[in-house]
């Protein structure tokens, strides 16, 4: 199982950026015995590492030694500003909170592409049918996969699912259920390939893996294996197909739904391992798990969760033998098929066009979002950039030290370190963004800056006799400012604050890092599960275009409007 | 005690002084003016009249000494130990009795002229907007200037530009009014409709100090006038006597020198 590597790399950065306020809180805590333990263990990680588990992150298809899957294994240490973006509705007995990861999540759970909006996967399956025995509404939380078992202990959801291995070491954290599903590793090879027949060929071969899997211990125990670790599995079959890697040794559902529909690879038949997937719950709540383990026997026993697994073509000889039912299937792999067909290599130019259409809905949402958030960042950079920019050149000196010092230190700095220090940075000083208002006061305080710049070129271009005039008049300054000189500089940064609008509508992309799923995640969601970052890049491409257009124009009509006006405004 | 006041100046200048980094521009310069008279000041450049205009209505604070105009009083004993931002109420408030006409032609270019002079009432002084545009008319109409009223500064010229900022100056009814070369950017045949208003202005007894190069102005119109020559007032005289048989060399040396240029 794996989660999507962006969150991985965002959870990493946050940590940089806790190391750094941590630093600075150091002091106090020092003094204080009763510090959170685990602010101080993230206080005290040696900053190297962080940085060097950031660079593992980001690269995919990487050897990996033995060193760093143990570092990989050691027990991270969570602060709550690990958990900032997990949206998780309250307790209530009415509904049962599972968590579970989105992204690449099939078949366990994943949103239907026909029907966007729509949770499925045979997990989901088994949940609602959980739900319904027990008279709670199944819920469900969106966390980091390699983080769904310290959420638990957090509250934010009752139980965690989605390939949780029953391992003695997990066992030491959580509670499991009784398994609810039994596989093995799958080894698949290219169609071509005639080398390799079983694991032991993999001895002098190159062989994909997921990161911290069982895959890795198994050929890191036969030994001479050139292993690479991914973190995305469709990568991992990329790989294999364009020659890069031998083989891949993934668990057996990943290796079914993103190997199988592909005509150019084949699966070995051999038994490697054996996985046990149960749910899992805090070890303090043996009631639910109870009944939990209930539900599933009863599941087991009447054959409704083999009527499930068949649907998805998940029934092998291990779970037959862990339940004890050696039948005839209960149903085609309807849901298996229906995948694969999605998936299908559609070649025909109409079927494209068709699930190019079938994008539509959900790319619109995304531009929606991506739109909303441009315009409230806008808005906002618009308002206090003209706050910035008036203090700036008109307040007296410390309090226009501290406006450049705002603006300096603003365009100094990333705006994606910015958006990190907000969103993953600021809960652990008690201030919570959801995604969406985290990008928006993230942007909006990033082209607050620029703005002001354009104000204050404003304010300068308009001449000092104005000022004066407004004076005399016995007007404020602030008077003046508001009904004379602003009104005249607003002429002059028309057509630099449109464009400013085009660029911040193009940075929106960035809060796609912080969950927000605006147009660039879409493309990214959506391309992952149909691999196809071609067209669908090519159709995100035309929407932001489509999107910037309005203001393109409306930049080129103020610059007109301005070269019109301006000559005879001012002799 | 009710006397003492009606004789007080309507504006009074004691013993001023101000300087521009370290450099004295006007030194310990004391000036009395009474209702209704209009005064020329004269001098050469940088002799510091543009600036005692300016210290008049507050657009440059005075280092030391006082400035009064029709009882609001602004005094400063020390520039060090008063620092500007303790007399900023002081200076909006005596900015209030006085209307000031600039050399540079600074109409508010993105308003038209009626939109120019009603903006100060109204947002100043809260007058509702149908009395402002009533009283703007009238104004517009005193310097002809009645059918240019949604004209823009740029659609004028330089005279009627001037006539607009008096008449814009005028709409917040001040007690004085204050020209800093009100002529000087302006093409020669435009200047009379310009002084021609502030002689209007004076039959109607309204208090006005006007710092000028116009001499045949100053000799006309002025009650009388004042001579300045670094930063000090030189010669205060009336106007026919200070041109036929001015008191002090300096004085006269400015004159012969500027007749024989003109």
């Amino acid at each position: 199982m794996m989660s999507g590597s962006l969150f991985r790399v965002s959870g990493a950065l946050a940590a940089v950026l806790l190391l750094i306020l941590g630093a600075s809180a150091a002091p106090a805590q020092t003094d204080s015995p009763a510090a959170d333990p685990a602010a101080v263990a993230v206080v005290e990680a040696p900053e190297t590492e962080s940085a060097a588990a950031e660079e593992e992150e980001e690269a995919e298809g990487v050897p990996i030694t033995p060193e760093m899957a143990a570092e990989a294994e050691e027990t991270v240490e969570y602060t709550d500003a690990d958990f900032a973006g997990v949206e998780a509705p309250a307790a209530d007995a009415g509904i049962l909170r599972y968590g579970a990861d989105l992204e690449g999540g099939v078949p366990y759970i994943y949103d239907d592409p026909e029907n966007p909006g729509t949770l499925v996967g045979f997990e989901v399956e088994i949940m609602d049918h959980i739900g319904g025995k027990l008279g709670r509404k199944p819920v469900f939380v969106q966390n980091d996969w390699d983080k769904l078992i310290p959420g638990l202990n957090r509250d934010l959801y009752e139980m965690a699912i989605q390939g949780q291995e029953i391992t003695p070491e997990h066992e030491e954290a959580v509670a499991f259920s009784v398994p609810y599903y039994v596989t093995a590793l799958q080894l698949c090879v290219r169609q071509d390939t005639f080398a390799v027949s079983s694991l032991a060929d993999c001895r002098g071969k190159t062989v994909g893996v997921l990161k911290a899997s069982l895959s890795y211990y198994i050929l890191a125990d036969l030994g001479g294996v050139d292993i690479r670790a991914y973190s995305t599995e469709v990568n991992g079959f990329n790989d294999l197909e364009n020659g890069r890697l031998d083989a891949v040794l993934f668990d057996g559902p990943v290796a079914l739904y993103y190997g199988g529909p592909r005509p150019g690879v084949k699966f070995i038949k051999q038994e490697i391992g054996r996985i046990s997937y149960g749910f899992a719950f805090p070890a303090d709540e043996p009631e639910l798990l109870a009944r939990v383990n209930e539900i599933l026997m009863e599941m087991r026993g009447n054959g409704e969760l083999r009527r499930i697994l068949d649907r998805w073509n998940l029934w092998n000889p291990l779970v037959a033998a862990e339940f004890g039912d050696y039948g005839p299937p209960k149903s085609d792999p309807v849901l298996y098929d229906q995948w694969v067909a999605q998936q299908g290599q559609v070649s025909g130019f109409p079927e494209k066009i068709k699930r190019y259409i079938g994008f539509l809905p959900v790319l619109g949402r995304g531009a929606l979002i991506t739109l909303e958030v441009s315009l409230l960042s806008m808005f906002f950079a618009v308002v206090l950039g003209f706050l910035l920019a008036t203090v700036r050149v008109y307040a007296p000196r410390p309090l226009s030290l501290l406006a450049t010092l705002y603006i300096e230190i603003i365009r100094g700095t990333p705006v994606l370190i910015q958006l990190f220090f907000i969103f993953y940075g600021l809960p652990s000083v008690g201030i919570r963004f959801s995604p969406f208002w985290a990008g928006v006061v993230g942007l909006g305080m990033n082209y607050a800056a620029y703005e002001a710049e354009n104000y204050r070129a404003g304010f300068i271009s308009v001449p000092h006799s104005q000022m004066e005039a407004a004076l005399a008049l016995a007007m404020s300054r602030w008077q003046s400012i508001r009904h004379v000189i602003a009104p005249q500089a607003f002429r002059v940064v028309l057509p630099p604050v449109t464009n400013d609008f085009i660029s911040l509508l193009k940075d929106s992309s960035l809060v796609s890092i912080i969950t927000m799923i605006e147009l660039t995640k879409t493309y990214q969601m959506l391309a992952i599960t149909y691999y196809d970052y071609f067209g669908t890049g090519l159709m995100v491409a035309a929407i932001y275009l489509l999107l910037g257009l309005p203001f393109v124009r409306l930049a080129r009509w103020t610059e007109k409007r301005l070269a019109v006006a301006h000559p005879g405004a001012r002799r | 005690m009710a006397a003492a006041e009606q004789a007080a100046p309507l504006i009074s200048v004691e013993r001023l002084t101000k300087s521009f980094d370290g450099h004295p521009v006007l030194r310990d310069v004391t000036l009395r003016i009474e209702e209704g008279d209009l005064v020329s000041v004269i001098g050469p450049s940088g002799c510091g009249k543009t600036t005692l205009l300016r210290c008049i209505n507050c657009l440059e604070l005075l280092d030391s000494g006082r400035v009064c105009v029709a009882g609001v009083a602004l005094e400063r004993q020390d520039r060090h130990s008063q620092p500007d931002r303790l007399f900023a109420d002081q200076a909006h408030r005596l900015r209030a009795e006085v209307g000031m006409v600039f050399q540079s032609l600074n109409l508010f270019p993105h308003k038209t002229i009626l939109e120019n002079i009603i903006l100060a009432p109204m947002i100043v002084k809260n007058e509702p907007k149908d009395a402002a545009v009533a009283n703007a008319r009238r104004l517009l109409a005193k310097v002809g200037l009645s059918k240019h009223e949604n004209r823009h500064p740029h659609q004028l010229s330089g005279g009627q530009q001037q006539r607009a900022a008096i008449a814009r100056a005028l709409a917040m009814n001040p007690k004085v009014m204050l020209y800093d070369e009100p002529t000087s950017a302006l093409d020669p045949e435009l200047v009379d409709e310009v002084l021609q208003v502030m002689r209007d202005l004076d039959n109607e007894g309204m208090t006005q100090v006007v710092v000028t190069h116009e001499m045949r102005f100053a000799r006309n119109a002025s009650d009388y006038i004042v001579y300045m020559e670094h930063g000090e007032i030189v010669e205060i005289s009336d106007e026919d006597e200070i041109f036929i048989n001015p008191k002090d060399d300096r004085t006269r040396r400015f004159l012969r020198q500027y007749m024989e240029t003109a």
